[in-house]
């Protein structure tokens, strides 16, 4: 091989580069504790569901409660609720910065969601109060 | 405890900025719409009917109280405040003229020539800006209302251009800074999304009636144009009553009482 002994350490050296976050995190456990509400043992599906399918639950809501005018949600042991992220699930996770935006930031996700929805039911004004990067970031 | 009154008056102390804090506007305060978060029984309680439509008495309207009702309705929806050609409008007032272009009355009687009204999306029965919608995000539901999906919208304004009645609007900036007494319980608009009057289907989906009918103060009657009992039938039997641009083939479930 013509020049190995530029291309061979080259390669290793990109190898390197490359494997160094593999290497950082080696070991390390991904855990994200978004802060949870105070007053609701349950969320509207198991804990386990809403971590890993939050985000089809909320477009099939959006797509039922427009769409179809379908707007009550019944879950597996057959509670009710208004299918709303505004007025159900932000009414329990006031807080976007401490419940939302830790996983959201930690994983590198801008949901736009917003950009119309507001923050909570008794926001005061139009503005998000927390302004961050993840708001319209699309 | 030696320190226990001076520890007792730390803690009042604390206490009372604490307090202070949190009567701070910004930091809570909930508004007056908090208290009517609606819920599950509500949702069930919602009004149905097969084909939804409004009458309008359109002498009782003064300029005053199409304001009225405009303000009802752009404060219900968090429409925003533009001035100028970039206005957003789900309610609005107009002259003779302008609502019924096609009607020719060359002769009119003064007072209905300088009379203002209502006008409002007039939730079509063969409604062209479904027609013409690329992503389906305008679409007409079962009971007749023309409604938006406002997460589909692409903005390109095809909708725009095949509503005969001007009834839509495009947000050319972020409505948010615009919005002055803003209601919580319902989204905002982004930049790029078009918007028009729903015929308040989510005041409907809680069995209320939609909010200019209730600032009207009987002057819209609101109902169900294929319940021969309702209201609106009853107003529409007595009073004649005219739609807009009936030549353009959409046939309008907003009805003119002259």
């Amino acid at each position: 091989m013509y020049n190995a002994k530029y291309i061979i350490p080259g390669i290793l050296f990109f190898l390197a580069l490359a494997l160094v976050p593999v290497v950082y995190n080696m070991g390390h456990q991904f855990e994200v504790k978004p802060e949870l509400p105070k007053d609701q043992k349950e969320c509207v599906l198991p804990t386990n569901e809403m971590r890993d399918k939050h985000m089809q639950l909320l477009n099939e809501w959006r797509n039922e409660a427009v769409r179809d005018g379908s707007r009550i949600f019944v879950n597996a042991k057959g509670q009710k609720y208004v299918k709303s992220l505004t007025n159900t699930c932000m009414s329990c996770h006031p807080d976007k910065a401490k419940f939302c935006d830790r996983c959201h930031e930690t994983v590198g996700v801008a949901p736009y969601c917003w950009d119309c929805h507001n923050l909570t039911p008794n926001q005061k004004s139009p503005i998000p109060p927390v302004a961050s990067a993840a708001t319209g970031g699309h | 405890m030696k320190n226990s009154r001076r520890e007792f008056l730390k803690l009042a102390a604390v206490s009372a900025m604490g307090i202070g804090a949190a009567r701070l506007g910004f930091l809570g305060d909930a508004p007056a719409h908090a208290a009517g978060l609606p819920t599950v029984g509500n949702y069930e309680e919602g009004l149905k009917a097969k084909h939804w439509g409004m009458a309008v008495y359109s002498a009782k309207f003064t300029p005053e109280r199409i304001a009225a009702c405009r303000k009802a309705c752009h404060d219900e929806h968090n429409v925003p405040d533009i001035a100028g050609p970039k206005e957003i409008k789900w309610f609005w007032g107009a002259s003779y003229e302008e609502s019924f272009p096609t009607e020719h009355g060359h002769y009119l009687s003064e007072e209905v020539e300088h009379r203002q009204f209502p006008l409002l999306c007039n939730q079509c029965e063969t409604p062209m800006c479904v027609k013409v919608c690329p992503t389906q995000a305008t679409f007409q539901r079962p009971d007749g209302i023309v409604m938006m999906d406002f997460h589909r919208c692409i903005g390109c304004r095809y909708c725009m251009a095949g509503c005969p009645f001007g009834a839509r609007s495009f947000n050319f900036q972020d409505p948010r800074p615009f919005i002055k007494d803003f209601n919580p319980h319902f989204p905002t608009r982004m930049r790029g999304v078009v918007e028009k009057c729903n015929f308040c289907a989510e005041r409907l989906a809680v069995g209320k009636l939609p909010k200019c009918v209730e600032a009207a103060e009987g002057a819209l009657v609101f109902g169900d144009l294929s319940d021969e009992q309702s209201d609106i039938r009853k107003v529409l039997r007595e009073h004649f009553a005219i739609r807009r641009k009936p030549d353009a083939g959409t046939s309008p479930s907003v009805y003119y009482i002259l």
